[in-house]
Formats: structure tokens, C-alpha cells, sequence
């Protein structure tokens, strides 16, 4: 088991290069001159050539890939244009706020998601199953950027319960030991503290696990329905088991495994959302961070950010295929 | 049923038969999702003789304007005093350019890919599953993203960035029912004969997999439109002289607690298109595809 993680895992490093590579190249597209990035553009000559040669921006670009790959591996991955810090630094710092939001959404999406498509799967053609439909479909097809805003002016303009964007209220002094506003309130025993990290984290979850609801309702029913024509529901069924057991301990627990898959696979997709969320919510988060690293030309932070997410999106869908073997005997391990 | 009853079927048994065959296409997901698409080229092809004003004609006097059914302005203007419906009838051509063209390009190259790697099995397909593999292992939009803010704004632009990674599940599908089609008795019958390979993957193999093909573009416009609307929405999509729904969101975040309407009638827009593709996608996949179907 474990070695079949090392290969696997083993496996993704030239993928990552490979990544690397294509973004590397992508970047060597780029119209203008990165030096103007750094330096004024009416700066002389001379100063320029200095600049380049201190940040490295005078070698071929082979070179400097190579460069990169090798203090990559070491976890360097250069100095941001923008910031004047180590990016892994800036990273390290942003990516706490990114994992707190896309878990939240998560567990959002579960927790409504997975109810709803077993009341639906339970009572096929019913009202209930045409609420469900509706509210998945509703789901997919919602332009996250759009229900945040929606939301927004309902909750925080209108209402005016819910912060309209942002992580913590200005000054709330809560010391950052693990960068999870949540546990390190709970660490400071902060529950003022708490409640307004709550409170902001409330719609930016919200807004992105709606995407993941509906997909969640919709694979949640079908595999319950398909759950539900196995032998063992009738072999159960005809033993007299109560009908709300056979739901929720035969065929729910066997439609799970589908229904995890799901999660693994919209992590991509949940990733990407936090992109669009943490922009609307102005949540500082690895998302954000991107977004303003595009429009401020940072070469080394976007290049460092798209290596993360990539990384974290292929960890991703190996503990996935992990989860699937341990949890079902029948897939082997090749 | 034998050709002798069929021919003696009356008008109307032969209407009922019809809409019990396409029952999925012809109920309330079918409907509304083709009326979604003739809606869209219809404003795609014809915004200026449909659209009340021309899309970018500023009046600062009229800068956001309310809604009022009575018009001119039955949407509102937005912060530059621009017509609201105006830019939404304009902004379907974008997403109709946008939404064919990756659908276009995505599927002539993720099926030519997918057939080819399943028939000819071996190196070929090894070779094109590892390309897939890696342009997969971007998050989806990340690798839109990157393209898009290293190369510059732009339509072309945009069509390449969303095609880079929407081939990969066409090539997946037609893979794998490449695979099994292959097997098959009629494809043994036609090597037998001394058919040609490239006979055989345009003569038995492609017809057989267009059905999924047709199911996918559905879901694929459907993703193309809500993409593009992100990218425009972040800046990183067309250039910003060009209406599109995401641009006008993005526009409207300045106004957000003065003028809603700015935010409210793109945003329904991007979600009736989105929402009309992925019912039609779901319609003809119960209607056509019973093995991937839902229940």
C-alpha cells in the first residue's frame, strides 16, 4: 500500500515538470520586457542590464527554467516581482485562508447535497425528487460570481447581517498560530473571535459550494437509486429490514463511495471557483493572490501559484484513488 | 414493429409514437433548452436590429437609470449611462462565437484524437494519453487563466485557452467506446473484406460514437459560456470595448449597492444559457445514451 503511494506519487513528478514547462514557455510569450516589471521603463540602460543580471533575467531561457526546477525542488520558487518576498513565503501565508474556505464549502455541499439526493432517491417521480432536480440543475448551471454578488446585496446591503467581504473585522487582534482563523480562535478561546470569522466566512462558502450542491444531489440520487436495485436491498427487504434502514444502511452506505469519488473529482472545479469567490469577497486567500498577480505582471508569484494549485489538484485526485482501493477490494492495484 | 402495422397507423397513433420515442427531447428540459439556443443565435446573428440602443452609446445624463418597463431603458443603464438590454442582446454574440467555436474545435480534435488512440491502440494512444494527462492536471480554468494572462486579451485567444483542456473528455468517451466498438462483429466484417483503417474509422467507428459526441457539446457550450463569463469577469477575457455578461458583471460591482439592476439582468443571462444547455445535455442524454443516463 504505502509503496503503491510512493510510486503513484513518484509518478506525478514529471507531470510537474512537464507543468512547469508548458507555463515556463507560456511566459516566454508574453509581449514586453519583464525588466519593466521591476524597474521603471525610463530607467538607463545600464541600470536595466543590472537589473536582469541580478534577477537572473539575462540567461537563456532553458537556462533559467532549469534554474527554476532546481530551486523548486529545494521549495524556492524565486523572489515575487510585486512583493519583493520569497513567493513560497507569500504562498505559505495566503494558503491557509484558501484551504479554510474550500473546506467550509465542502462541507456545505455535503451536508445539503447528500440529504437531498437521498430524499430524492427514495421517492423517485415525487414532488420532492422535482425540488431536488430543480435545486441541482439551479446549482450547475449558477455563475458563482454572480450569486456572490446577488448575495451581497442581499445579506450585506439590504439585510445588513453579513459582512460584505473579507477574512476578520479590522483590529480583531486574534494571534495566527496555524493561519486557520477558526482553530486559532478556538486555540485563543476567542469566541467573539469566532463568531466573526463565522460570520465572514458564512457567504464566500456559501457561494462556492453551490456548484458542488448541486453536483453532490445529482450523483448522491443516482447512486442510491442504483443502490437500491441491487440483490442485497432485496435480500434485506425481505427479511423484514424497515424501510428507512435499507435506505440508509444498505444502499446509502454503498452509494458513499461514488458519492466521495464525486468530492475528489469537483476539487478542481472547487479550486477554480475559490479563484472567482475569493475575488468577489475580497477573501485573501491563494486565489486572490493570483488574480492580483496577473494584472501586477508577477511573473515568479504566478508561476509558483499555478505549481500549487497544480500540486495540490494532482495530491488531490491520488488520495482519491487511494480512498477508492482501500474502500473497495474489487479495483487492484497496479 | 413490423412494417405491414406501421404503415397502417393513423396520423395521429404515428404523432403519439413520435413523442413517446423522443419523449425526453420533447418534455420540459428539451423544449427549454432548444428554445435557449434559438434564442441565442437569434441575438447573436441580429443584436443590432434586435437591440433598442447601439450597445456602447454613453450618456452620462442617463447614468444609472432604474429599470422602468415602460422604457427607453426597460433594464436600466449602467455607470456610463450605456442600455442594459442593449448590451445583454449584444453580449449573446460573444458566448454564441465563444460557446461554438470551443465546441467546434474541441470536438474535431478531442474525437479524431480519442478514435485514433482506441483503434490503433499501442504507442499512438499512449502517447496521446499522456498529453491528455497533463493538459488534465491543470485545475479547470487555471490553464485558461495562464494562457490568457501571458499572451494577452483577446477572442482568439480565449477560444484557444478554453479548447486547450475541453478536448480531453471528448478523447476520453470516444476512447473508450472506440475500444469496444472495434471488438465488434461488423468492424471484424469489414478488415475482412480488406477495408482500410481510415475507412473503417470514418465508415463504422465515427458514426457510432456521434451520438455521445452530440450529448457532450451540449455540456460543453454549456461550460464554454460560464468560462468565458469568468474570464471576462476577471478582466482576463475579451477586450473590454466588446459587451459581453461577465465584462457587465464585473462592471457592476462599483454600483452594487446603488444600481442592482446593473448586477441582476447579465447575471440572469449567463444562468438561463448555462442552465437551457446543461437540461438540453441531460435530454438527450436519457433520450439517446440510456447507459450514462441518470435514471
Amino acid at each position: 500500500m504505502l509503496l503503491y503511494f510512493i510510486k503513484r506519487l513518484a509518478g506525478a513528478v514529471p507531470v510537474l515538470i512537464v507543468v512547469s514547462g508548458i507555463i515556463f514557455a507560456l511566459m516566454q510569450l508574453a509581449p514586453g520586457d519583464a525588466v519593466t516589471m521591476l524597474i521603471s521603463d525610463e530607467a538607463s540602460e545600464a541600470d536595466k542590464a543590472r537589473i536582469r543580471e541580478a534577477w537572473g533575467l539575462d540567461r537563456p531561457p532553458f537556462i533559467q527554467f532549469l534554474n527554476f526546477l532546481g530551486n523548486a525542488l529545494t521549495g524556492d520558487f524565486g523572489m515575487s516581482f510585486r512583493y519583493k518576498m520569497p513567493v513560497i513565503e507569500i504562498v505559505m501565508d495566503r494558503l491557509p485562508a484558501t484551504i479554510e474556505l474550500a473546506v467550509a464549502a465542502t462541507l456545505i455541499a455535503v451536508g445539503v447535497g447528500v440529504p437531498l439526493g437521498v430524499l430524492a432517491a427514495a421517492r423517485p417521480g415525487t414532488a420532492w425528487d422535482a425540488i431536488a432536480s430543480a435545486f441541482s440543475f439551479a446549482g450547475i448551471s449558477m455563475p458563482n460570481f454572480w450569486l456572490g454578488i446577488l448575495l451581497i446585496l442581499l445579506f450585506a446591503g439590504y439585510f445588513n447581517i453579513l459582512p460584505s467581504g473579507g477574512r476578520e473585522p479590522w483590529g480583531l487582534g486574534v494571534e495566527h498560530v496555524t493561519g486557520f482563523l477558526i482553530i486559532d480562535s478556538i486555540l485563543a478561546g476567542r469566541w467573539d473571535a469566532l463568531g466573526a470569522a463565522l460570520k465572514h466566512l458564512a457567504l464566500p462558502a456559501i457561494v462556492l459550494g453551490t456548484n458542488m450542491t448541486g453536483i453532490i444531489t445529482q450523483m448522491t440520487r443516482a447512486q442510491v437509486l442504483d443502490a437500491l436495485r441491487e440483490d442485497f436491498v432485496m435480500t434485506a427487504r425481505s427479511k423484514g429490514v424497515s424501510e428507512a434502514r435499507v435506505l440508509w444502511r444498505h444502499a446509502f452506505r454503498n452509494a458513499m463511495v461514488g458519492v466521495v469519488t464525486i468530492i475528489g473529482l469537483e476539487f478542481g472545479t472547487l479550486l477554480s471557483g475559490a479563484m472567482i469567490v475569493e475575488t468577489v469577497f475580497a477573501w485573501p486567500g491563494i486565489g486572490s493572490l493570483l488574480i492580483t498577480g496577473i494584472s501586477s505582471r508577477d511573473f515568479p508569484l504566478i508561476i509558483g501559484l499555478v505549481l500549487v494549485y497544480t500540486g495540490m489538484f494532482i495530491v488531490m485526485n491520488l488520495l482519491i484513488d487511494l480512498f477508492y482501493t482501500l474502500i473497495d477490494p474489487r479495483i487492484r492495484m497496479n | 414493429m413490423d412494417n405491414a402495422s406501421q404503415t397502417t397507423m393513423s396520423l395521429r397513433d404515428r404523432w403519439q409514437k413520435l413523442r413517446e420515442d423522443y419523449r425526453h427531447l420533447t418534455g420540459f428540459k428539451g423544449i427549454y433548452g432548444v428554445l435557449t439556443i434559438v434564442f441565442l443565435v437569434v441575438f447573436g446573428l441580429f443584436a443590432e436590429l434586435i437591440a433598442p440602443h447601439a450597445p456602447n452609446r454613453q450618456d452620462l445624463m442617463l447614468a444609472l437609470t432604474p429599470p422602468d418597463w415602460r422604457g427607453p431603458h426597460v433594464l436600466g443603464t449602467d455607470h456610463v449611462g450605456r442600455d442594459i438590454l442593449s448590451r445583454i442582446i449584444h453580449g449573446a454574440r460573444v458566448s454564441l462565437i465563444i460557446a461554438t467555436a470551443v465546441a467546434l474545435f474541441a470536438s474535431v480534435a478531442g474525437v479524431f484524437l480519442g478514435i485514433v488512440s482506441g483503434y490503433f491502440r499501442g504507442r499512438i494512444d499512449s502517447a496521446i494519453q499522456k498529453v491528455a494527462e497533463i493538459f488534465w492536471s491543470f485545475p479547470p480554468l487555471m490553464l485558461a487563466i495562464a494562457i490568457v494572462a501571458f499572451i494577452g486579451q483577446g477572442l482568439t485567444i480565449v477560444i484557444v485557452a478554453l479548447t486547450a483542456q475541453r478536448w480531453i473528455p471528448y478523447c476520453r468517451v470516444t476512447r473508450a467506446e472506440t475500444m469496444a466498438l472495434r471488438e465488434r462483429e461488423f468492424i471484424l466484417a469489414a478488415r475482412s473484406l480488406g477495408a482500410g483503417h481510415w475507412f473503417i474509422l470514418r465508415q463504422h467507428i465515427l458514426p457510432n460514437v456521434m451520438l455521445s459526441v452530440i450529448v457532450m457539446t451540449s455540456f460543453a457550450m454549456a461550460n464554454a459560456i460560464i468560462s468565458e463569463s469568468s474570464l471576462s469577469f476577471l478582466g482576463l477575457g475579451v477586450p473590454p470595448s466588446i459587451p459581453t455578461w461577465g465584462g457587465m458583471l464585473a462592471d457592476s460591482r462599483s454600483y452594487i449597492s446603488s444600481a442592482w439592476w446593473m448586477a441582476l439582468f447579465p447575471g440572469l443571462a449567463i444562468f438561463l444559457t448555462v442552465l437551457g444547455l446543461n437540461l438540453l445535455g441531460d435530454a438527450l442524454r436519457n433520450q439517446f445514451d440510456p447507459k450514462l443516463k441518470a435514471h
